[in-house]
């Protein structure tokens, strides 16, 4: 898989906002049908960088290849058109919309035409529901229903859905589990193997190191906005993984200290660190 | 969310079905309508409130409200509000009174001036709402007052008074016929069925109004996009759609339809004052909440807006016809509006709690 050509990479990568720099030197590579697991704590960089994906920022220095070819994104929608999708928590669904005309927002099929072209119901809430029915969503099977009664796992899968329906190559998944329960989450990490199953180049951001594991085969650790530990599926084991994430402090260490100051303090634990 | 409450929702089909007609809250909106309807009949049917003029009282007064209520409604379903209508309706009227009246011009060269002037307000009310973020409700306040001090200004400069005239010689027939008269219709002659007698041009104009704004908002794909804007902002700007120039449109259509209702009051009374109507703001928002738009926007129906108009107008005028003190007309619609508005909360919770566990 190594000799071929990613279908994104990142060159040494920077991002500064005026005298801040948020990124230091990222490079990256995904290739098609392959998971990055993108880890890392609240204010490692994460959204910084997965912004510069989208295009909402340009990178200060350092160069986004798309099949090998140097890219820049003025817009987001720069980005989108080349088929990098950004699935935030539910982003792309609407509560009060039924799920055929929330799947086609901003891209209603009509039949008819000239000025009489109409918003053609059945058509929308057939290739909404096959889409998802197809990622393995079979609950869904009325295209009328409302978004909003979808359980959480069944939203974000509809999300992720339509941005691969609608040409995604790339898809970048902002914390698709966080929030949700564990039979939930479950769904959309099966829809995540799907994706990869297809082809695609999936980003998977999460804190969950479990959830990780279960899809992911390349992994990368960002702490304070430089790349920690790059490493491959088997490398590395779960405790580490999350010692790294923790930033490097070894969660095993800081269990022991706890445990030490308890025998010596009468079972009491310390005072949580300020 | 969790599979116990989804087990719940499926309960029984008796729930279900009260379910199915929650999914329409233009169902709640008529169902309204046809309780104020009946009770109206019943205590005004001595005093002609179903005779051809009584219906005729209630319509028109529905028919000024609702113009203006429909585009609102489209603002409140996008997540915005628009209050300067108040200032909008006695502008436009000056606007043609001053045109016309004044200065002599033709009334459809009038009658285009005032749409325009219109559409030019609501145009920087929909720029300020985009570009600066603050919340539409100070924005249009702001405008309103604006709008308002500028009608009193310009009438008192041009025109030396707050009270201006046309004269039957302003109008041509056709302006009359579309804009401002009293329609009648018998079947054969005079003693035949009076199907309609004393409506306002403006009950015509509301009708068609509602039946392309029915078209715009559930039929045509733009509609779509109404209800994504305010469903979710940010994923309506992701999904492609131009939200910006989305918003400046639905303000420039409220704008219009109140420069409409001003065009119709104008032509059909020959008469213009600068007088703010604070009371067209209050109906326009209250129409369109017992119509069953959401105040928080993002779902919404322009014939639930209707029936909310036409309920609204049966208790404002409908009371004159019973024996009830006319004053308690307004205890009623704050009751209604109170009852409208725990209903399509109810219908929120509801609509976004309810998964399809039966079949």
């Amino acid at each position: 898989m190594s000799d071929k050509t990613p279908i994104i990479e990142l060159r040494k990568v920077d991002k500064s906002f005026g005298p801040i720099d948020v990124l230091h030197e990222i490079s990256l590579k995904v290739h098609e049908g392959e998971v990055l697991c993108l880890l890392g704590d609240n204010g490692a960089g994460k959204s910084t960088l997965i912004k510069t994906l989208a295009g909402v920022h340009a990178p200060t220095r350092g160069e986004i290849l798309m099949d090998g070819n140097p890219v820049s994104f003025a817009r987001p929608k720069d980005a989108q058109e080349a088929g990098i999708a950004t699935v935030h928590q539910f982003g792309g669904t609407f509560p009060l919309m039924s799920i055929g005309r929330s799947f086609f927002a901003g891209v209603e099929p009509t039949k008819g035409f000239g000025p009489f072209r109409v918003y053609d119901r059945k058509k929308a809430n057939e290739i909404a529901v096959k889409a998802v029915q197809d990622f393995g969503i079979t609950r869904i099977d009325d295209g009328d229903r409302l978004v909003g009664g979808l359980s959480g796992g069944e939203r974000q899968s509809l999300a992720i859905a339509r941005a691969v329906h609608f040409g995604a190559r790339v898809l970048i998944l902002d914390e698709p589990t966080a929030a949700l329960g564990v039979k939930q989450a479950a769904h959309v990490l099966r829809i995540v193997n799907e994706a990869k199953r297809r082809g695609l180049a999936v980003i998977f951001i999460t804190h969950q190191v479990m959830h990780a594991m279960a899809v992911g085969d390349h992994f990368a650790v960002l702490i304070r906005g430089a790349i920690a530990a790059d490493f491959r599926k088997g490398e590395k084991s779960r405790e580490e993984i999350a010692d790294l994430m923790a930033g490097g402090e070894s969660m095993a260490d800081l269990e022991a200290n706890i445990e030490g100051y308890m025998e010596t303090h009468e079972g009491h634990p310390p005072a949580p660190a300020r | 969310m969790t599979d116990a409450t989804r087990n719940n929702s499926g309960a029984g089909p008796g729930f279900a079905g009260l379910l199915g007609i929650f999914r329409r809250t233009e169902v709640g909106a008529f169902a309204g309508l046809l309780i104020i309807f009946v009770f109206f009949s019943y205590f005004g049917w001595d005093r002609n409130f179903l005779s051809p003029l009584g219906a005729a009282s209630w319509l028109n007064f529905a028919s000024t409200v609702g113009i203006i209520a429909i585009p609102i409604g489209f603002l409140m379903i996008a997540g915005e509000l628009d209050i300067s209508v108040g200032a909008m309706v006695p502008a436009s009227k000056i606007v043609l009174a001053i045109a016309v009246g004044f200065f002599g011009l033709n009334i459809w060269i009038g009658i285009l001036l005032t749409i325009l002037i219109a559409g030019g307000i609501g145009w920087v009310n929909g720029m300020l709402v985009t570009r600066t973020n603050v919340p539409s409700l100070i924005v249009t306040l702001a405008t309103l007052f604006a709008v308002g001090g500028l009608t009193l200004f310009f009438s008192i400069l041009i025109t030396d008074t707050t009270q201006l005239g046309l004269t039957d010689a302003d109008t041509d027939a056709a302006s009359e016929f579309i804009f401002g008269t009293y329609h009648t219709f018998r079947l054969g002659d005079e003693n035949g069925l009076t199907l309609w007698q004393g409506v306002q041009s403006s009950v015509f104009i509301w009708l068609a109004i509602v039946a392309a704004c029915y078209y715009f908002l559930h039929v045509s794909p733009w509609g779509n996009w109404v209800f994504a804007l305010g469903g979710d902002k940010e994923s309506a700007r992701n999904a492609g759609i131009p939200i910006n120039q989305l918003k400046i449109g639905l303000f420039m259509l409220t704008a219009v339809a109140a420069s409409i209702v001003g065009i119709s009051e104008t032509v059909l009374s020959n008469s213009a004052s600068t007088t703010t109507q604070f009371t067209m703001i209050f109906n326009t928002i209250i129409a369109v909440v017992v119509g069953g738009v959401l105040l928080t926007g993002g779902f919404g129906n322009v014939l639930g807006i209707a029936f909310g108009t036409t309920t609204l107008a049966i208790v404002q005028q409908g009371i004159n016809y019973t024996t009830f003190d006319r004053n308690l007309s307004n205890l009623i619609i704050g009751v209604m509006l109170l009852i409208a508005v725990l209903m399509n909360e109810t219908f929120r919770k509801m609509a976004t709690n309810w998964s399809s566990a039966k079949k």
